[in-house]
């Protein structure tokens, strides 16, 4: 039997590899794709806390990060595509106009 | 018993894809492993009972958001290959400490026993997230969040289209 405890490992071991994907990778396209899995891990501990606890409501909730996520992906990557037009580069280390 | 093999294989699948996705030098495959991540979830989605948000997960995540991901990746090019130098010095390692914490902390927990929730009375029935549940919950009990999510996509769709008018000027930043 698989219990609720499982899926919150299985969750927290994706939010990790996640949380390493924006800590080092470079590549400001890994790093959005890093916060997608980040939100996935999130909708994973909702959907088995839900059913543990029997209520629907988690999974109405993983509905609403979905909508958040694809808003968030397309204001992104349409920031990715506007910074490559400028600069034809998608390397985060080179926006470093506005730092003090 | 088919509860356990699902996870465990679909469990792989999922780390094995998030590994690919930061371990790969190749963007494509980045975005390829993020695609098994995201099929490997639904299909725990489902062995959850969460058949509308397994069919949503496949369609706007796997379906949208990754075609747009490698549309943007194949835009902004493949060849390039990513400088690994660190600009900040000790910032891999650093960010190595906060992964291991966050491992250890989720160790801790485990041990501890936290994730043990009594589940709900046992002669209920399971929760089935069937399209019409999750409507009827939606459009009842939710219906105030679901309207302002129509205002949060106008508003997305309005800064997108508002990033993709502004041209860089000729000659330079």
């Amino acid at each position: 039997m698989v219990t609720p405890a499982w899926y919150m490992l299985l969750a927290a071991a994706l939010f990790v590899i996640g949380l390493a994907g924006v800590l080092t990778r470079r590549n400001a396209l890994i790093m959005f794709m890093s916060i997608e899995l980040m939100l996935n891990a999130v909708n994973l501990t909702f959907i088995a806390a839900g059913t543990a606890v029997g209520s629907l409501a988690g999974q109405v909730s993983v509905f609403f990060v979905l909508v958040v996520a694809a808003a968030e992906v397309v204001v992104g990557l349409g920031i990715v595509v506007a910074v490559y037009r400028r600069r034809h580069t998608a390397d985060i280390d080179t926006l470093s106009e506005m730092q003090g | 018993m088919s509860e356990l093999v699902i996870f465990v294989l679909m469990g792989i699948g999922a780390v094995a894809g998030g590994l690919t996705l930061i371990l790969a030098k190749n963007p494509v495959y980045s975005a390829l492993g993020m695609l098994g991540t995201l099929f490997s979830l639904a299909v725990l989605y489902v062995s959850q009972l969460a058949h509308f948000v397994a069919a949503v997960q496949v369609v706007v995540y796997a379906g949208a958001i990754m075609t747009l991901f490698l549309f943007v990746i194949m835009l902004v090019g493949v060849d390039k290959s990513e400088d690994t130098s660190e600009t900040i010095r000790g910032q891999r390692t650093a960010a190595l400490g906060v992964v291991a914490g966050a491992v250890l902390l989720a160790g801790y927990l485990w041990l501890s026993g936290v994730f043990t929730w009594t589940i709900a009375g046992a002669g209920t029935d399971p929760v089935n997230g069937t399209v019409e549940a999750t409507g009827t919950l939606l459009f009842s009990e939710w219906v105030l969040p679901f309207e302002v999510t129509s205002l949060l996509l106008i508003i997305a769709s309005v800064g997108a289209v508002g990033l993709a008018l502004f041209r860089p000027r000729k000659g330079g930043e």
